[in-house]
């Protein structure tokens, strides 16, 4: 069948714009979270000499997660260092080694295994400044995939998002996507204060499209301030990493039935945004948390609590609703699992619950 | 000759006073072979080091030193001075006007000096929590150190550390956490090889902490890294109320390394623990890697304030240590013996700290404690909040940042 002329013109026209286009707005560029910090660390060591990363599988094995991928190759022994599988020890080692004049990235291969080093984070890393009232500083970063994977069963699937965030002295954040994971690390690499940064193994292959800012050497994001992901107007959703990921779902399937919620991407733990939360309330006057971290004494509690006690409590229409994982060590099973972990349906319900579209 | 052990008991009474006696005829006359004059008028003199052990080293340290007579002085000060400085905390712990945990390192002098007195300006010490004496050698006032330790403005730290963090240029503290810094002074060690800057890290535990577990995990990658540390284990025979012996499976501490090369050490003479020093600086600045010491000492008071110290020990031993081989006394015989000072020079010393230590304790319960607000102060070096919540939402406190860091970089 002959094609007509027209088509022909319209498709070379239509083939020649895309080759041809220079939109910044509808930039192409895709870069996985993996990607995205693998090049926050690798332009923070190249632009500081004192930084370099510590843990297990670093160096030769590029990481247990690939996250340091090519860095050993780049910097060397010096600055990409295997660790023994000595937590405890090592943890240690980087707090002497930033109170000595160094800016290390000690790597927790999860979180899980920060508990056996725990003391470090906290005791000696996060007050140390304070105990000497302002004398030694300790310029360190504590980074490692955290919360629940896929079928790694009980002790591999803690979240520790509300442990750390209790404690005065550190600095917690938690990136969802590319941009926050590259912003984030930077940022904590560059802070001078104790910095956990608590990734997500299931994100790590997840591809985002990033602006050319994004790609830049120098951007870093402002540690302590949350990002609106979604505008909306009947609903706040609040949630940090993967989370974000499940309220925007929720958001998505809610626009479709005419309920718009906004979704705060948190960012960051400690400092907690809490004016944006406050601000994003007080317009859409109902608010649901979203987390994959157990309830009691979580995140979600936190901003009810700081929601409770700020102005927008007067604004609230109903009283605010916690979407969490469930209060269960995690099992393996892999349905078990499943509802162990909130899911589309448990933040669509809660919505509903709460703008009373249901009882 | 059987291991000498201050608290084993396991020797004589006897043979303890002969082997004294040798020991103090051989410091009296062994300097009249090389001093020059008498009266207190000798520049120098030399002194036989006491015994070392040795794991995994061929060669001891030096079995003789030689001491100044500005050396002399400066160390019989620097241990009379932390000797009474801790007797004062002792009294003001009793009137109540120190809170909480003091750890006093009395009949310990001569490690703390002995160690300072090889060091040099790039070498960096960190301790745990009976480090009043290593602040004062490392160079903060008594006043400081006394006002720290009531809780006062002119405090180390202003009084928001107490007792046991006190910190100051390259002293790391002051650490109340059992053993939690040997791995931490690892990676100061870590930092002086990656920064070329050749100084090595002196980091001291005790009895008790020599068997946490993170204490040979720091022993595994400082020795894997090569890394210019000199763990050392201030050995007093009890940890807390458990002696030795009922803690310690082994109690050799300077072989508990196992593969790092270790040297056990008489505490109670200064001159053996410096030359000590001087050997391990050489050891580890020349990229052979770390060293594991054992000082053998003992603590005339408890584990603490707290802990009267005659629960788990007899009033005999303490008595028995304090008669026979006290630190101060002992170097005082050595240096007057060996006509480096005279007895008179050293009383005057004696009254010149007693006189220092008073002032220091009179501006220590007379000094204010700093504003209330301060309590906000110093959370952060670079705090992203203004405000730090109080006990309610209503009267938040406003973050300050006081002092200057001293280990910016």
């Amino acid at each position: 069948m002959a094609i007509s002329a027209t088509r022909v013109a319209q498709k070379l026209s239509g083939a020649l714009s895309r080759s041809f286009t220079t939109s910044r707005v509808a930039a192409a560029n895709q870069l996985t979270v993996r990607d995205a910090l693998n090049s926050a660390l690798d332009e923070e060591m190249e632009r500081d000499e004192t930084v370099f990363l510590l843990g297990e599988e670093v160096a030769q094995y590029d990481g247990a997660y690939k996250v340091s991928r090519g860095l050993w190759k780049k910097y060397g022994d010096k600055r990409v260092v295997d660790t023994p599988i000595t937590e405890s020890g090592f943890a240690g080692m980087a707090v002497g080694a930033a109170l000595g004049g160094l800016r290390p990235v000690c790597e927790f291969m999860t979180f899980n295994f920060s508990m056996q080093a725990i003391d470090h984070v906290i005791n000696s890393a996060s007050k140390t400044f304070y105990m000497s009232a302002g004398l030694l500083h300790v310029p360190i970063v504590f980074r490692g995939p955290n919360g629940s994977a896929a079928g790694v069963g009980a002790q591999h699937s803690q979240c520790f998002g509300a442990w750390y965030s209790h404690c005065p002295g550190l600095k917690v954040v938690s990136p969802y996507s590319s941009e926050d994971s590259k912003g984030l690390l930077k940022a904590a690499i560059r802070d001078s204060d104790p910095v956990v940064v608590l990734e997500n193994e299931l994100l790590y292959g997840s591809s985002f499209e990033v602006s050319d800012e994004v790609l830049s050497k120098d951007f870093v994001l402002p540690i302590g301030k949350a990002k609106i992901e979604r505008e909306g107007q009947h609903i706040t959703l609040v949630a940090h990493s993967r989370a974000v990921m499940l309220a925007l779902e929720a958001a998505k399937t809610l626009a479709g039935e005419g309920v718009e919620c906004e979704v705060i991407n948190l960012r960051s733990l400690r400092p907690l945004d809490e004016a944006a939360i406050v601000q994003s309330v007080i317009k859409t006057r109902n608010l649901v948390t979203v987390e994959q971290g157990w309830p009691q004494s979580g995140i979600g509690s936190e901003i009810c609590a700081r929601i409770v006690e700020s102005p927008a409590f007067h604004y609230l229409e109903s009283p605010v609703v916690r979407v969490t994982g469930v209060d269960v060590p995690m099992p393996y099973a892999k349905s078990l699992e499943i509802a162990c972990i909130p899911q589309s349906h448990d933040v669509i319900k809660a919505v509903k619950k709460v703008l009373k579209i249901i009882k | 000759m059987e291991q000498y052990s201050a608290w084993s008991g396991a020797r004589s009474t006897a043979s303890l006073m002969w082997t004294d006696f040798w020991e103090l005829s051989m410091r009296a006359l062994a300097p009249f072979m090389t001093s020059v004059r008498r009266n207190g008028s000798a520049t120098e003199a030399t002194f036989e080091t006491r015994p070392y052990k040795l794991h995994k080293l061929d060669d001891p340290p030096s079995g003789t030193t030689v001491c100044t007579r500005d050396d002399a002085l400066v160390m019989y000060r620097q241990m009379q001075m932390i000797r009474r400085l801790e007797s004062a905390a002792s009294n003001l712990y009793k009137e109540k006007a120190i809170r909480g945990f003091c750890h006093l390192y009395s009949g310990q002098e001569a490690i703390c000096v002995g160690i300072k007195g090889a060091m040099r300006p790039q070498d960096s010490v960190i301790t745990a929590y009976r480090d009043h004496g290593w602040a004062y050698t490392m160079g903060c006032s008594v006043t400081s150190i006394m006002a720290e330790l009531t809780g006062r403005t002119q405090g180390i730290v202003r009084g928001k550390g107490g007792s046991m963090h006190m910190y100051t240029k390259n002293f790391y503290g002051g650490n109340g956490i059992v053993g939690a810094q040997v791995p931490v002074g690892a990676g100061i060690a870590l930092a002086n090889k990656y920064l070329e800057n050749g100084g090595i890290n002196i980091c001291l535990y005790g009895d008790g902490a020599a068997n946490q577990g993170q204490v040979f995990e720091a022993y595994n990658m400082a020795k894997l890294m090569d890394l210019p540390s000199v763990f050392i284990c201030e050995n007093n025979g009890y940890g807390m109320g458990t002696s030795v012996d009922r803690a310690s499976a082994s109690t050799n501490y300077y072989t508990r390394g196992d593969y790092v090369p270790g040297i056990w050490i008489d505490g109670m003479d200064v001159l053996s623990v410096r030359e000590a020093i001087k050997y391990c600086i050489d050891y580890c600045t020349s990229g052979k890697g770390p060293l594991v010491l054992e000082v053998a000492t003992y603590r005339y008071h408890g584990h603490s304030m707290s802990d009267p110290g005659t629960s788990y020990r007899t009033r005999d031993e303490i008595q028995e240590v304090r008669q026979t081989r006290d630190p101060i006394m002992l170097f005082k015989e050595s240096i007057v013996a060996a006509d480096l000072v005279t007895a008179e020079e050293l009383k005057k010393i004696d009254s010149e700290v007693r006189k220092e230590v008073d002032e220091a304790v009179k501006i220590a319960k007379s000094d204010k404690e700093i504003a209330v607000q301060e309590l906000a102060a110093d959370v952060y070096l670079e705090p992203l909040e203004t405000t730090i919540r109080g006990t309610t939402p209503f009267d938040p406190y406003t973050h300050q940042r006081i002092s200057k860091a001293i280990n910016l970089h």
